[in-house]
């Protein structure tokens, strides 16, 4: 195990190993000292750019679904390369075959048309808004402040953070592990590989040479990517996934983690980059519900990204920043089988400034109702987590009773 | 920022740090550098690092089943680790870009490698005592503490040349090593263009028998050991150098104020800061005020900030090294990067203490924009921006950059899915990768 950069987590984690846990809670009103962490656990996966809700589950149901969405418009279930269904009215993308298998089993839900609390269309605000869980940006996250109100919370790590840097959404006052694979060997997605050559047309010698190299590598923009030769190489979300799941199975292990996926702000050639997109976020499922073996029963995964997008396909065969989307819940603990939605729907003035999914659901009502009834924060700890959400009550029913 | 301070952040020194200052004058910014003093932090000296060498030596092997885990091998071995942390370090956080940059073009031009014993343990300190004492001094005072430190004299193998006709020579039937000689005649001074025979060298490498060191306490450091020293007169370049120390010293001298060293070191000074193909005239240039000056590296070094060709648009490519260190400078230093950063430098294919040959490293764009090349460069730009948290990709291109940032950049910046994808876009952008 590896702690990158991030020193804190690895001192307080040995201090405690040393016996050194009181001297830490000293001068801390302790919430509720002695009493056992839950067996509870929650992950969420934080999809930065803006995943396109009405691609991952398409309303095919909807009569306005095809003429608004166009090429990007995916075939009826039980077609070649379909939806996989849903129930009648919405259909998975067809790279999200661990998914639809979790919704078959009564693991899954898909909560359709939500939004975050604020709207705002820049992704880096927009991302801080979702972290924070408030309108401004602050120095601490949501996920962070519901953990520090948690029982055990100041003598160990119940946050688990994956990835090179802990995300804003895990920052703030409770301690956090912090786990990255020493070699992480990640590199850009070819959307961004792609932005980067457009800037690199402009040198004689970065240009060419960037071109070059990405033709060897297939990741030339607007050339498809051959499969891999031999065995294909894991990629490093899923490796982060599987080392998450192994960790928060553990019986002292930590209980909230974060795993973050890039890649989403499709707003060109979106059929083919959704269909990697997507397969990586279901394989890092898969690799995270293996992982958890038993502890899976007890488990919330929820997805999260910082907004939807266009309704309408763009003229560049992809979707422009947009408002509500559709977020994923899955795990043992979950309610699952079903769409959770009040479809606003497609058609004419149903859209949000004539252009977005409208909005019906709010994500901090998703996230507290999890917070309250899967890890037990009472109404002063949801408050904690989510200032000021008076206007979003917990949401109720996402849990298996 | 204007133009000009932004060239003179980019190209003389080493990238802006976002909480430098801007100068309101660059020119009068970087000619403060130059007459001002080295800042680095102290560190090991030579004598130091030949100590741990004859640690190394002397320790009981008997007590340790594996060597290895000495204390003394243990020690050795973090040298290389500490100095090129403590090199790093001073890079990212020196103010004084131009003077730093310096540092480490003459470091280059009288490359050492970690690859043996002594210039290994003595890596850090050669930079020290034998290069940024005379960065603005004489060329001729360098190439001195550079031919009699340890590190080069084992770098180049010149402690195991010996005369054949000495004392040792001929007890021990050993002989010259002209390696020392040979480069110091191609690379540090006059180049083959001067003409130069292999009778020169050989002459050159009997004259530098017996330059030498030695490790024990008492006497580390250099050592002219006569007892291995060719006797007699030498011919080398057409004049006859005297027996002994001096006529090497005096050699040296001859060398270091000789107009092909004066072209060969105004052709490098220049392709270095301004062109990778120099223009001849600022070459001319440069080469009169080192002609004038016998060496004065302080006056050429203020000579080229003069150059008008040098407040031109930027055309040369940061070598990795030069890039790191500007990705590090833009984003802020963390001592936590700079212990990492060595091995970031070997991917890119430029270790720090680690150039291939006695030459150094290329100073053409060419040799750094191979495909591969560039492309870990993106991905370097792309992993280090995950771990950079909190900062305002725009910004810092802004800050970074000034009006060097081209508009596009900076829309593609701001559309960016992530702030982590726009820092790479920033970090790996061709107006960042240019100097």
């Amino acid at each position: 195990m590896n702690t990158l950069m991030l020193s804190r987590p690895l001192l307080t984690r040995r201090a405690a190993l040393l016996g050194l846990t009181a001297a830490f809670t000293l001068g801390r009103t302790s919430l509720a000292l002695g009493a056992a962490p839950t067996d509870k656990r929650f992950v969420v996966f934080l999809l930065r750019g803006a995943l396109d809700g009405l691609s991952a589950v398409q309303p095919y149901g909807d009569p306005n679904c095809v003429s608004l969405r166009g090429e990007l418009a995916l075939p009826q279930p039980g077609t070649d390369g379909g939806l996989l269904d849903l129930g009648g009215f919405y259909g998975l993308h067809p790279s999200l075959q661990t998914v639809h298998a979790l919704y078959k089993s009564g693991d899954a839900t898909v909560l359709h048309a939500v939004a975050g609390h604020y709207r705002s269309r820049s992704h880096f605000e927009a991302q801080d808004y979702l972290e924070c869980g408030v309108d401004q940006r602050i120095s601490s996250g949501w996920l962070n402040r519901a953990v520090a109100t948690m029982p055990g919370a100041a003598s160990r790590d119940l946050a688990l953070s994956t990835g090179l840097s802990a995300p804003l959404m895990l920052r703030g006052p409770a301690r956090v592990e912090a786990w990255a694979p020493e070699h992480f060997g990640q590199s850009p997605a070819a959307d961004l590989y792609g932005r980067l050559s457009i800037l690199a047309d402009r040198d004689p010698l970065i240009g060419p040479a960037l071109h070059e190299a990405l033709q060897k590598r297939g990741d030339a923009p607007g050339i498809d990517q051959p499969g891999q030769p031999g065995q294909p190489k894991q990629h490093p979300e899923v490796t982060l996934a599987a080392a998450a799941g192994r960790m928060l199975a553990a019986p002292t292990g930590p209980r909230v983690a974060v795993i973050e996926i890039g890649g989403w702000d499709t707003h060109a050639a979106q059929l083919k980059r959704l269909e990697q997109q997507l397969a990586i976020l279901d394989a890092s499922i898969a690799a995270l519900h293996a992982n958890l073996g038993e502890a899976w029963r007890n488990t919330v995964v929820l997805t999260v990204t910082e907004f939807g997008r266009t309704a309408r396909i763009n003229g560049t065969k992809g979707t422009d920043h947009g408002t509500a989307g559709m977020a994923l819940l899955m795990g043992g603990a979950v309610a699952g089988g079903h769409v959770r939605a009040d479809w606003p729907g497609l058609g004419s003035g149903r859209l949000f400034e004539d252009r977005d999914l409208m909005p019906s659901a709010d994500v901090r009502a998703v996230a507290k109702g999890i917070l309250a009834n899967h890890l037990g924060l009472n109404a002063a700890g949801l408050e904690h987590a989510f200032p000021g959400s008076q206007d979003a009550p917990p949401m109720n029913g996402l849990l298996r009773a | 920022m204007d133009t000009n301070a932004a060239i003179a952040f980019s190209r003389f020194g080493l990238g802006r740090r976002r909480d430098e200052p801007v100068p309101a004058d660059p020119h009068a910014w970087l000619r403060a550098q130059v007459n001002g003093p080295d800042t680095a932090p102290a560190g090991p000296t030579t004598a130091q690092g030949l100590a741990m060498i004859y640690d190394v030596i002397h320790m009981d092997r008997a007590a340790f089943p594996d060597p290895r885990q000495s204390p003394q091998v243990q020690a050795f071995n973090h040298v290389h680790h500490d100095e090129s942390a403590a090199l790093l370090g001073q890079a990212v956080t020196t103010p004084d870009g131009y003077r730093e940059r310096l540092v480490w073009f003459w470091a280059n031009h009288f490359t050492i490698a970690a690859v043996s014993r002594p210039s290994a343990a003595c890596c850090g300190a050669y930079i020290r005592e034998a290069i940024r004492p005379y960065v603005t001094g004489r060329f001729s005072d360098m190439l001195l503490a550079v031919m009699r430190h340890p590190a080069m004299l084992a770098y180049l193998n010149q402690n195991t040349s010996v005369g054949p006709n000495s004392l040792v020579g001929e007890r021990k039937s050993r002989g010259l090593n002209e390696n020392l000689a040979r480069e110091c005649l191609e690379l540090h001074t006059v180049t083959p263009a001067s003409g130069y025979t292999q009778t020169d060298v050989t002459n050159f490498a009997k004259i530098l028998t017996g330059w030498t060191f030695r490790v024990d306490p008492e006497n580390a450091g250099f050592f002219f050991q006569e007892r291995a020293h060719e006797p007699g007169e030498q011919v080398v370049l057409g004049q006859t150098w005297p027996d002994g120390e001096q006529g090497g010293v005096m050699l040296l001298q001859y060398l270091a104020d000789h107009p092909a060293t004066h072209h060969h070191l105004a052709e490098k000074l220049v392709r270095h800061f301004v062109a990778d193909d120099p223009a001849p005239a600022d070459v001319a240039h440069i080469q009169a005020v080192l002609y004038k000056t016998h060496g004065d590296l302080h006056a050429a070094s203020l000579a080229l900030i003069d150059l008008p060709s040098a407040w031109q648009p930027l055309t040369k490519l940061r070598t990795p090294q030069e890039y790191v260190i500007a990705v590090l400078r833009a984003v802020g230093a963390n001592p936590a990067y700079e212990t990492q950063m060595p091995a970031v430098l070997k991917n890119l294919g430029q270790p720090l203490f680690g150039a291939p040959f006695p030459i150094g490293w290329p100073d053409r764009a060419a040799d750094w924009a191979g495909p591969e090349s560039i492309i870990q460069r993106v991905d370097f730009a792309y992993d280090f921006a995950g771990r950079v948290t909190d900062q305002e990709p725009a910004t810092v291109a802004e800050q970074i950059l000034g009006p060097l940032l081209e508009a596009d950049t900076l829309g593609q910046i701001h559309g960016a899915g992530s702030r982590r994808d726009g820092l790479t876009l920033l970090l790996a952008c061709p107006e960042f990768q240019r100097r």
